[in-house]
């Protein structure tokens, strides 16, 4: 019973650090209508930027907000030479161009930062601190945390701020919102920019469990079910996803897995992800869109 | 867009064809299948036809395959790969178990296969819509290549999990020759580009370019939109079942399940968008560059002496910026794909003796 | 406007495409008097930390051979070709040099992935060119009567069970202790991470010990549910095959979940410095068997260091790599390669060598100790011979441990229990060569 009870709580827990990745997915697929596969080349863009600034001696903040500078003008740059020459184009195409994308900014990262294993090492111990039995380390209650003062942060930004409103708005309807006077590229850049701090906060998560290298980037693999069935434009969706991936994942991998002859959670969370979706075709959360003949 | 599309539809270059020029047409065409079927194999060396010219039309046709699906049927898959290789693994099962049977039947069988796979994931298709389609398909790429690995019998227990291709022949001919597996290839393509051809201008090629531009509408009008979605599935799934046999046995000549990874799947999505959404021929123009651009950029630079001046490792990195980069800017410039950038270039010439 | 610009677009990219294409099989004889050694690198991808060390001390130490006038006076050619680790990128590399570059021949082809080792089995068979894996390759391939073109040099996984085996029985004092001990191995879910199931079995059976079978699926990162089921079914050792990131994320589940590092024993492939490094002080004790000893102390690593690394002629960009597991692995490639070519230079004479002289070299190899102390690799390189018949030579390899900085050489080379599966693996080989009708090879002349 215990033994179950851990499995389920180290599910949860992983799937937390998936949410993380998907949230970035998230918001900007609420703001510009792309599904971002180059999310997980950020996240290895920022975790490679970071670890290498601090391997050069400089102070953990310094290193965060230079991060930080790093993927706004990341996110400028995109916004300029990719979204704003293909607005109005179909989401296959801006799919594609960010897998593009991906592939420039993974091949500058290394290019620029070199292709070295890092370690990465916030200082929060990672072992069990047995709480009744229960398997459970001081870093995956920090991730737990972050995750909820995340989406607390994002929640308040979204809800409160001016840009977060207007956010809503192009959300909602994107020509409504130009019309009354909320500047396109202004917003996707802030998008983009935050999108991207969430990719640095995923990414030291996940590169202080596996070291920074670029496998890093392959987490987008495990985000993408989580956001399939909370919902493109879902955080709370993204959360409730990825606890659900990876509790089921985990609980998948063991009681399924040895009838199967093997691991099973490459692609378990997809076919879970696909009979969600036959249930709610849009995800938990997501908004079903109205069809007009 | 969807006005160019529909314009562009029906005809295998994108072009619109004209009465006068017709004849000019076919004097084209008589010329592309000489130089296809006759020239090429008689002057391609191993390195050209083995490395460059195989892979690039068995990419076509997988490109052809899920052109039929995204471009005119308008259904999103990301999971291309699973269906090559379900192709590729029930040509090598056929071949071994049922040594009767001559390659083309065997082909053919096997794309069936691989269609039935494309039915059972499709299946979802006829509840989610869009975007959301990709968990479906991704489903599909992850779960079969997983399958074919798991399960040994899938390579008849061979030990390293690789498949390798039992014997090409065609009655008594044997294909295993660089020329031989070139013609296999080229005469399967030419006979799938035939087909293709032929769905698209029936009923079928019409109710999907129905869909794919107005469900609502096309429902209320009488098209059978379950039945027609499946059907797309299945037609995508047999092409692609097809380009990965031969991708497995008349290019590399052996696979495993790591042959047809999600960056398969990628490539594929490349060579639709690249070459030209809703467009035949585009799918092998997309699948030159998707195939040679790496080489062309590996081979550039020793050529230009770049190596002298940069190291090797920041060589490899530069390949894939490079690679990503030509995406975006082809994606941006060429909304239609590379076949109407050709089309545009080929009416271009016919009027430019005449602009002075 | 817009037709112009396409038009010069096209004409760009057709112009691009063509000279590079044009140039690619050339023809012109500059090199001739060299030795192609085509390098098949992954500098890119998720496996580039492990590729890029051995391409440096493949580099390195041809860089110091030619140096010195080559091999016996034959200069060795580097070609490098970017593989980003996949299998199509490998083959059209393959198609690219088999036949030599510039008048420069492929005397024998070192390949780097095992994947790609499996692919290219039939292709290089009928084009007669000798493939050799450096520690790695198809099992079988041992068999030289069935496996004329390959070569799985050095080291097999089926040895390194029973090495891994006997030093778990050593630890606890016999090999009888073995009864009872449960014993799991957490493989990476693919043709080489299986290839361990089988010796397991047959080990299992023989000394009594409870084999545990735990996979892990492609890239690993995420291992949570393999370690509470290894904690829980109350596991006394592991024995991890992993590759690439799968590696650090074991040894920090390992240590999340509580289990020991020490009584955890990797495969040589997740036992370098870049294996262990992001793992942080949870790989602290942790062990792994080696083939490619760390460590810079070598004589040959000191004439290295004193005429390719200071100097700054070394193909590193990270200097500190120096001396690293996947470096010196690099390194007694090389090492294998130019003694190949220096045995061929000892029957065919001092010029470059032909596919078929290479396979004659190979089978003819004899890397005895006092070549390997001449050669100034004592302690790097174990003794190698192989013959028609056998294609691996004696495997050996030693246990090592990291110390949270280095690794430290626990053992003297250790020789496994090869003997016991010469039969299952020759079986094997003998029932490739009947599902692919091959004839039985002429009989093998020296």
């Amino acid at each position: 019973m215990l033994f179950l009870v851990n499995i389920i709580v180290a599910g949860l827990l992983a799937g937390l650090m998936y949410a993380l990745v998907a949230i970035g997915f998230v918001l900007i697929y609420k703001a510009s209508g792309v599904f971002n596969f180059a999310q997980g080349a950020m996240v290895l863009l920022s975790a490679l930027t970071f670890v290498t600034l601090n391997e050069h001696g400089l102070p953990f903040w310094l290193c965060f907000i230079i991060t930080v500078g790093v993927l706004i003008v990341a996110s400028v740059l995109i916004e300029f030479l990719v979204l704003r020459p293909l607005v109005n184009r179909s989401p296959d195409t801006l799919f594609m161009a960010t897998l593009g994308l991906s592939f420039v900014i993974e091949g500058l990262a290394q290019l620029v930062l070199g292709t070295d294993v890092h370690q990465l090492d916030l200082g929060i111990p990672d072992v069990p601190l047995k709480l009744y039995g229960l398997q459970v380390s001081d870093f995956d209650l920090f991730t737990a945390a972050v995750s909820i003062l995340l989406v607390a942060v994002l929640a308040l930004l979204f809800g409160k701020t001016r840009v977060g409103i207007s956010l809503r708005a192009v959300a909602d309807n994107t020509l409504a919102a130009q019309s009354i006077g909320i500047r396109l590229p202004h917003i996707w850049r802030i998008v983009w920019s935050v999108a991207g701090v969430v990719a640095l906060i995923a990414g030291l998560l996940w590169g202080n469990r596996q070291g920074v290298q670029f496998s890093l980037s392959l987490v987008v693999l495990k985000a993408m079910p989580v956001l399939i069935i909370g919902g493109f434009s879902s955080i709370p969706g993204a959360i409730v996803g990825g606890l659900i991936v990876g509790a089921t994942e985990n609980l998948a991998d063991i009681y399924i897995g040895p009838l199967v002859h093997g691991a099973v959670s490459d692609w378990f969370a997809y076919i879970l992800a696909t009979a969600f979706l036959l249930i709610r075709p849009n995800g938990l959360f997501g908004e079903k869109p109205i069809q007009r003949v | 867009m969807s006005a160019s599309k529909l314009a562009g539809t029906a005809h295998l270059g994108g072009t619109v064809s004209q009465a006068p020029r017709l004849s000019g047409r076919r004097v084209a065409i008589l010329v592309a299948l000489i130089l296809i079927y006759g020239v090429i194999p008689i002057v391609g060396n191993d390195y050209w036809l083995n490395s460059l010219i195989i892979p690039t039309i068995v990419m076509g046709l997988a490109g052809l395959g899920l052109n039929l699906l995204m471009g005119y049927a308008g259904l999103i898959s990301l999971g291309s790969a699973a269906f090559m290789a379900t192709g590729a693994f029930a040509t090598f099962n056929l071949l071994l178990r049922l040594p009767i049977l001559p390659l083309p039947v065997v082909l053919i069988l096997a794309g069936l296969i691989a269609g039935l796979g494309g039915l059972i994931f499709g299946l979802p298709s006829l509840r989610i819509r869009g975007f959301y389609l990709s968990a479906p398909t991704l489903a599909a790429q992850f779960f079969l290549t997983w399958l074919f690995q798991t399960y040994h019998w899938f390579s008849n227990n061979s030990m390293s999990l690789v498949i390798s291709a039992p014997r090409l022949e065609f009655f008594g001919y044997d294909l295993s020759s660089s020329r031989g597996r070139y013609l296999l290839v080229a005469l399967t393509a030419g006979l799938l580009l035939l087909l293709a051809f032929a769905i698209i201008k029936s009923r079928i090629g019409r109710d999907w370019m129905a869909i794919r531009d107005m469900e609502v509408a096309a429902s209320v009008t009488g098209v059978p939109i379950a039945r027609r979605k499946l059907q797309a599935y299945v037609v995508s799934s047999f092409f692609l079942g097809v380009a990965g046999a031969l991708w497995a046995f008349a290019y590399l000549g052996t696979a495993d399940s790591n042959t047809f990874s999600l960056d398969k799947s990628f490539q594929v999505l490349f060579i639709v968008l690249i070459g030209g959404s809703a467009s035949l021929l585009g799918n092998f123009v997309g699948a030159a560059f998707i195939v040679l651009t790496p080489i062309v950029l590996d081979i550039l630079v020793p050529v230009l002496g770049l190596d002298t001046y940069i190291d090797q490792g920041s060589i490899a990195n530069i390949e894939p910026i490079i690679f990503g980069a030509l995406i975006i800017f082809l994606l941006i410039k060429e909304p239609d794909g590379l076949a109407s950038l050709f089309s545009r270039t080929i009416r271009a010439l016919s009027i430019w003796p005449l602009r002075r | 406007m817009r037709i112009k610009r396409s038009l010069q677009t096209l004409a760009g990219v057709l112009a691009a495409a063509s000279v590079g294409l044009s140039l690619a099989p050339a023809h012109a004889a500059d090199h001739a008097n060299e030795q192609l050694y085509p390098l098949f690198s992954y500098r890119t991808g998720p496996y580039a930390p492990a590729g890029i060390p051995q391409w440096g001390g493949i580099r390195d130490y041809f860089n110091y051979i030619n140096s010195h006038g080559g091999i016996d006076g034959v200069k060795v050619l580097v070609q490098e070709c970017e593989t980003a680790y996949t299998l199509e990128r490998a083959f059209e590399c393959y198609e690219r040099y088999k036949h030599g570059y510039q008048g420069a021949q492929v005397a024998a082809l070192f390949d780097t992935s095992s994947g790609f080792d499996a692919t290219i089995s039939d292709e290089a068979r009928a084009d007669k060119l000798p493939v050799v894996s450096v520690a790695g390759g198809r099992e079988d391939a041992v068999d030289g009567a069935v496996f004329p073109y390959q070569f799985p040099v050095l080291f097999d996984y089926w040895t390194e069970s029973s090495i891994v085996i006997n030093y778990i029985a050593k630890q606890l004092g016999g090999l009888d202790k073995l009864k009872g001990q449960k014993i799991a191995t957490v493989y990476h879910d693919s043709g080489y991470g299986r290839d361990t199931i089988e010796p397991l079995a047959i080990l299992a059976k023989k000394y009594g010990f409870i084999d545990i079978e735990i996979p892990v699926p492609d890239p690993g990162e995420q291992q949570q549910a393999q370690w509470q089921q290894i904690k829980q079914q109350g596991v006394n050792w592991v024995f991890l095959r992993a590759w690439g990131v799968m590696t650090p994320v074991a040894i920090k589940t390992a240590a999340r979940v509580g289990f020991p590092s020490d009584h955890i024993i990797g495969d040589i492939w997740s036992g370098s410095e870049e294996d262990v490094k992001p793992a942080g002080s949870a790989a602290i004790g942790y062990k792994a068997v080696t083939v490619f000893p760390s460590g810079s102390n070598f004589a040959i690593s000191q004439t290295l260091k004193k005429e390719i690394i200071d100097p700054g002629k070394s193909d590193l960009r990270d200097t500190s790599k120096f001396g690293s597991v996947y470096y010196n692995a690099g390194l007694v490639s090389a090492i294998i390669y130019s003694e190949v070519i220096h045995t061929g230079h000892e029957k065919f004479g001092n010029r470059p060598l032909t596919p078929a002289e290479g396979q004659w070299a190979l089978e003819h190899l004899n890397i005895t100790p006092e070549r390997v102390a001449a050669l100034g690799a004592t302690g790097l390189l174990s003794p190698l011979k192989l013959t028609p018949e056998d294609h691996e030579g004696e495997p050996s390899a030693k246990i090592q441990q990291w110390d949270g900085h280095h690794w430290n050489v626990l053992t003297g080379w250790l020789n496994g229990d090869r003997a016991l599966f010469h039969d299952a693996i020759f079986a094997k080989a003998a029932a490739y060569a009947k599902q692919k009708n091959l004839p039985p090879r002429p009989t093998l002349t020296n």
